[in-house]
């Protein structure tokens, strides 16, 4: 199991990056933490003529906040979701979601770039980042662009991103303090992709009452899936038991999971169901 | 070691029964092991192989010149190549009566029988470029309808695995003690239930791998194995490669897990000869993660209905069964694949005193990697088939399973007995076992707070699962079949020139403690400290030929060859150092190392000095002295043909019961291993065989397509339980010897593996029972239980 | 073979040197060209720890690094944690504990256990599992191994509160 041979270009600007990529006229792919990649070129799934390693680029690193939104390097480990203090502060869903992102060391190693460009439909950030209404900074031969993130997930391991662009960074709306947050998931073991996951972020008003709500959900379809209708059964009130039954009941329209081997579909769909009651009899216990 | 308070075994100098931690678990701590993998020898190769793609396949033509041509390549062979200098195998067993299986090559010559079998070997550099080669050949298949399950197997007008066969069946074998039907007909209750136990595979962390270094000089062939029989591979190579015995050495290193994987005849281990005959130079091979999965032996992949009869006393009165399971595309070599079959029936039914038993096995031929003997071979299935019919009948009975069990285990004092498949029984204390499982699990308190939880919505499930276990098997289980598969082990036990002690033996280390405890057992035999023993494993060069390290039997036949090696060599010393001190043998004793007057304990010379003496000052002996302190001795079991084990389960689950998911609590294991050499030792075997059995009863599955394709083939996909996922497990042990040796020791290597999944599948029932759930299938996934619920 | 690029880095505290193919997995760089074989290769992809080594300090899988990816860097595999004596306590209680049979996850193991022993405190046996939900071992089951990491940290907590103790 070794990958086939390619070239290997470590640069330290995004334009470097850019040009390193144009030059090898599509025949290349970025890396930077390669958590996902190596095994892939590892299996033969992916031979690149070129691995532009982009993981000394100062301009990709660092957590900032922007205004009123926190900004993630797109370099950002994600042992660094558990540790940082403004993660913590301003976007505490991604800690939260962080646990349950494969293992210790991979952790210390995978970036959240990679996984957001990644897309897989069983990661947790990417979810997470859907929920949160996360704007993704895009640069390319044109220039940087911002993308919403419900425009960015497309399908199966399908982005925005045109080939040969950069994610340099996730835009993370800051939470306020009126917002609740949880993940949960249910894996088969700890740290496998979850059958389902549930990013979940709310905004209560004084009285209780869900102001705006960002729910979604992790492999109910070819990619992270928002679960619009729940979010609008939700607003307006509190998370009593018969708004969350009723969320329950609104969830089946916004999910497509798939078959498995292992999962019917009808059972993500029952599992996505329990799972959001779960969470968000936790949302409302906290609140 | 430890300070453990001293017991009637505690001699002066005892070793037998303290918890010695392992002298060479140092090296690996240090990163110092030496895997086969480790190893690089001068001018060594890598082999990569082809694969097919189909389950079955007519190769229509392979083009392999482009391959030839690319950059480090060496070799390229094709099953023609090979089949040149290799003898065709067949894995058959001649006391199994009719059964059959096709001849096996090292690679195929016409056909493909399984997706994943290799089909090309690349001989290269390194490895990397072998891989690269490999995708260059070309070879054109003409698909074949594929056998991928028990029931195509089975049908009257399915493909035909081996086309000169008449059918699909390979082994079909029926027990009949008579009287079932009478006892099915006039019982109270009659139970049944349709098992499906799912295939599985050892994934030894570290894969299959060897270095095969032909020597055409010398015409001597050295295979560094990871393997745990290296004797039987320097058979097979010999014979099968047409090189003398003695130009033969497997030496088996450290290594990386075993379970009973490790000792099949692979196709890729005997190409991997070949190549290096054809080079003359060292080749490597290391099955990757995905070659493993596509490669390595499977187990399980067993139907079984089965019936079990209770009479109005709530006394079991018969067992009906068939087993069917589906191995692979011919029968393992050398041990088949109908092994395990054979000892489901043999098994089931066996910790109980019921006599009338009736059971039918049908072994078949599919379209996938063939399957054999790993850990606790059939006993896994034997016991939870046997366990789960004894909880449904206790419940129809209207007996608490445990007091069920009390009723019909096999009393402790009927002993020695016979089980109505021929099994016979010297020891066995089931009735003890369950009385200390019982007292230490606090059943009472158990049962009342899983009451009180249900209350509150939370349902949690005890099971129970007692076992028998057969170990240390005779020539009667393979040798009388005509398998070249040792029953016996050898032992070289040396006094050194400084008095310190060697003992090269045919039992071999994966692990598990075999040097340790034949340390101890010598050291303990002979009167030495255990730090002046160095046993030496794996190597069929220094060692003596024996049946190494399966079925329990290290402990068992290698300990007390050990025993009776240092026996000898002890009377020796003693009558070396009467010669030398003007004494009687008999009244003198070797204690730590040193002579002592037997009676009273008084010094009188240390070994070293005896050795001195024989090694350096011969002459200063009397006349015709023998004065040698090496001793070779060689040990069969000749009692009993089996020696056999017992124990008991209990698997504490919560279920829950919206998503199916399963935490496990916590599991106990009260198990009788004969005499306990080690306890730590024994203590992490049965830990080590719970998580096997746990990870079977919950996690593991070797999934397949329609058209078989292995779906899971990956550490990945293949959910071995981590960390997270298993208990801590509680163990306490009856200790009943064996008196067929002066060792006592039986075996406790799959006593854990045995009955974790039965106490399992027991205790998932007892969860789902007040919801109406019944599952009969493992692993017991979550879609498995909310299909049990009728919730999805 | 083409294309090789020098790689530079420092492997247990010495500088070392080589010209590397890109493809060469750290763990393969490790084994392979510097004969560190304490690093071990159970399934390339991620899955099972056994190839765990230290880069700047932190658990990382060499089968999902590439040596060019880890030039500059400073790595340190189970050869050089044991030379420098640095889980010495800790081997040695998973030697008097067992925790370990056929020791080809051992070292995979013992760098996720530097890990947690590193963050100081006695954690819970659920953290301590859950800190090694990465590392596979086929033979034991864990919990031998939970036991040695808990006994080592209550170990190394002791003797921390005593040395902070006024005497």
């Amino acid at each position: 199991m070794k990958a086939r041979a390619f070239k290997y270009e470590r640069v330290s600007t995004i334009a470097q990056a850019l040009a390193a990529h144009a030059a090898a006229d599509g025949d290349a792919a970025f890396i930077a933490g390669g958590q996902s990649l190596i095994p892939s070129l590892a299996l033969r799934l992916q031979a690149p003529g070129v691995l532009i390693d982009i993981a000394h680029i100062d301009a990709l690193r660092g957590v900032s906040v922007e205004g009123d939104a926190l900004r993630i390097g797109a370099l950002t480990r994600h042992a660094e979701m558990l540790e940082n203090p403004l993660i913590a502060r301003h976007a505490p869903l991604l800690a939260l979601a962080a646990p349950f992102v494969a293992h210790p060391a991979i952790r210390n190693r995978g970036t959240i770039g990679g996984s957001v460009a990644l897309a897989d439909p069983a990661a947790e950030f990417p979810t997470v980042l859907l929920a949160l209404r996360a704007r993704f900074e895009i640069v390319g031969a044109g220039g940087a662009r911002m993308v919403e993130a419900d425009d960015f997930f497309r399908d199966l391991f399908e982005t925005a991103l045109e080939p040969g662009e950069l994610l340099a960074a996730v835009h993370v709306p800051c939470a306020r303090d009126t917002d609740r947050c949880a993940f949960d998931e249910l894996a088969v073991r700890r740290g496998d992709y979850g059958l389902v996951g549930c990013a979940a972020r709310v905004g209560l008003d004084s009285a209780g009452r869900v102001t705006d709500a960002g729910i979604a959900f992790l492999s109910v379809g070819p990619k992270p899936t928002r679960a619009t209708s729940v979010e609008r059964t939700l607003i307006g009130g509190a998370l009593d038991e018969a708004a969350i039954r009723s969320a329950q009941a609104a969830l089946d329209s916004d999910i497509d999971p798939p078959e498995d081997d292992r999962t019917p579909a009808t059972m993500r769909r029952r599992l996505a169901r329990v799972l959001l009651g779960r969470t968000l009899q936790r949302l409302g216990g906290a609140a | 070691m430890t300070d453990a308070p001293l017991t009637s075994l505690d001699r002066p100098n005892s070793y037998i029964g303290r918890a010695v931690a392992r002298p060479n678990a140092k090296r690996l701590l240090a990163g110092r092991g030496r895997y086969v993998g480790d190893m690089r020898l001068p001018r060594m190769l890598h082999a990569a192989f082809l694969r097919s793609p189909y389950a079955h396949a007519r190769i229509a033509s392979i083009n392999v010149d482009v391959a030839r041509a690319a950059p480090g390549v060496r070799l390229v062979a094709t099953g023609a190549d090979l089949a040149a200098i290799c003898k065709p195998w067949t894995g058959v067993l001649d006391h199994f009566k009719g059964m059959k299986s096709p001849p096996q090559l090292p690679l195929p010559l016409e056909r493909v029988v399984w997706s994943g079998q290799a089909v090309v070997a690349v001989v290269a550099d390194t490895r990397a470029q072998a891989e690269d080669a490999a995708e260059l050949i070309e070879i054109s298949f003409e698909e074949l309808d594929p056998v991928a399950t028990l029931d195509q197997a089975r049908a009257p007008d399915a493909p035909r695995v081996e086309p000169s066969f008449a059918d699909n069946v390979c082994f079909h074998l029926k027990l009949d003690s008579a009287g079932v039907d009478e006892a099915l007909a006039s019982a109270a209750h009659v139970v049944e239930e349709e098992f499906v136990f799912g295939r599985h595979t050892a994934a030894t962390l570290e894969p299959r791998a060897l270095i095969a270094d032909y020597d055409p000089a010398e015409g001597k062939l050295t295979v560094h194995h990871a393997t745990q029989t290296p004797y039987q591979f320097q058979d097979i190579y010999s014979r099968h490669f047409d090189i003398p015995e003695a130009n033969v050495r497997v030496v088996a290193p450290d290594i990386g897990g075993s379970f009973g994987m490790k000792l099949h005849v692979y196709h890729e281990d005997v190409a991997v000869v070949g190549l290096s005959i054809l080079l003359g130079r060292p080749v490597k091979f290391v099955a990757d993660r995905i070659e493993s999965f596509l490669s390595d032996i499977h187990a399980r992949d067993h139907r079984v209905r089965a019936r079990m009869a209770v009479d109005g006393e709530g006394r079991i009165v018969a067992i009906d069964v068939k087993d069917e399971t589906a191995i692979g595309p011919f029968s393992t070599y050398p041990r088949t694949s109908a092994v395990e079959g054979n000892q489901v029936i043999r098994l089931i039914g066996a910790p109980y005193a019921c006599q009338t038993y009736r059971a039918e096995l049908d072994v078949l031929f599919q379209n996938k990697v063939q399957t054999s003997q790993y850990r606790a071979v059939g006993h896994p299935i034997a016991c939870a088939v046997t366990e789960r019919l004894v909880d449904l009948a206790a419940a129809q009975a209207g007996f608490d399973p445990v007091a069920f069990r009390e009723r019909n285990l096999i009393p402790d004092d009927a002993y020695p007995c016979t089980s109505p498949t021929g099994y016979r029984f010297e020891k066995l204390s089931h009735q003890a076992c369950l009385d200390k499982l019982r007292e230490m699990i606090d059943y009472d308190a158990l049962r009342a707070e899983q009451r009180a939880l249900r209350e509150k919505g939370v349902y949690r499930g005890i099971g129970v699962a007692a076992f028998v276990e057969i170990t240390n098997p005779s020539p009667a289980f393979y040798g009388v079949g005509g398998a070249r598969i040792s029953a016996q082990d050898g032992a070289v036990v040396t006094i050194t020139p400084r008095g310190d002690v060697r003992c090269a033996i045919s039992v071999t280390e994966q692990g598990q403690g075999t040097e340790t405890i034949i340390g101890q057992i010598v050291a303990d035999e002979l009167g030495v400290p255990f730090e002046t023993v160095r046993v030496m494993t794996g190597d069929t060069e220094t060692t003596p030929h024996g049946g190494a390290t399966w079925a329990c039997r290290g402990a068992g036949i290698g300990g007390e060859t050990a025993l009776q090696g240092a026996r000898k060599l002890k009377a020796r010393v003693l009558e070396l150092a009467a010669a030398i001190l003007q004494a009687r043998p008999g009244d003198l004793d070797l204690r730590a190392g040193m002579i002592v007057d037997a009676a009273t304990g008084a010094e009188r010379l240390p070994l070293a000095e005896i050795a001195r003496i024989a090694y350096f000052r011969s002459d200063t002996l009397p006349p015709g002295t023998d004065a040698q302190l090496t001793v070779a001795h060689h040990y069969a079991p000749s009692g009993y043909p089996f020696a056999f084990t017992n124990g008991v389960h209990a698997c504490h689950v919560e279920v829950d019961v919206e998503t199916g998911f399963t935490k496990i609590l916590k599991h106990w294991v009260v198990e009788d291993c004969g005499r306990i050499i080690n306890p730590l030792l024994v203590d992490e075997q049965v830990r080590g065989g719970v998580a096997q059995g746990l990870g079977a009863a919950f996690f593991e599955e070797c999934l397949y397509s329609e058209n078989g394709q292995l779906l899971n083939g990956s550490l990945v996909d293949y959910l071995t339980p981590m960390s997270c996922e298993l208990p801590d497990v509680v163990i306490a042990h009856m200790e009943t010897p064996t008196r067929d040796t002066a060792l006592g020791a039986k075996g406790c290597g799959e006593a854990g593996t045995a009955a974790a999944s039965g106490a399992a599948l027991n205790a998932v029932n007892d969860a789902l029972a007040p919801l109406g759930g019944r599952i009969a299938q493992i692993p017991m996934t979550p879609a498995r239980i909310l299909k049990s619920l009728g919730r999805i | 073979m083409s294309d090789m690029i020098p790689v530079v880095l420092n492997v247990n505290g010495a500088n070392v040197a080589r010209l590397v193919e890109p493809r060469t997995t750290l763990a393969d760089f490790l084994r392979e060209d510097l004969q560190l074989t304490g690093t071990h290769l159970g399934c390339e992809m991620g899955a099972c720890g056994a190839c765990l080594v230290l880069i700047e300090d932190r658990p990382v899988h060499a089968c999902l690094t590439l040596a060019v990816q880890a030039a500059g860097g400073r790595v340190e595999t189970i050869e050089g944690i044991t030379e420098r004596g640095a889980l010495a306590d800790l081997q040695d209680a998973f030697h008097q504990r067992n925790a370990l049979q056929c020791g080809y996850c051992t070292p995979g193991m013992l760098v996720s256990a530097y890990a947690i022993l590193q963050r100081g405190g006695v954690p819970s046996r659920e953290e301590i599992r859950d800190a090694l939900s990465g590392n596979y071992c086929r033979c034991t089951g864990y919990e031998a191994i939970v036991d040695a990491i808990e006994t080592t940290a209550k170990a190394r907590d002791g003797a921390c509160t005593r040395e902070t103790q006024p005497a």
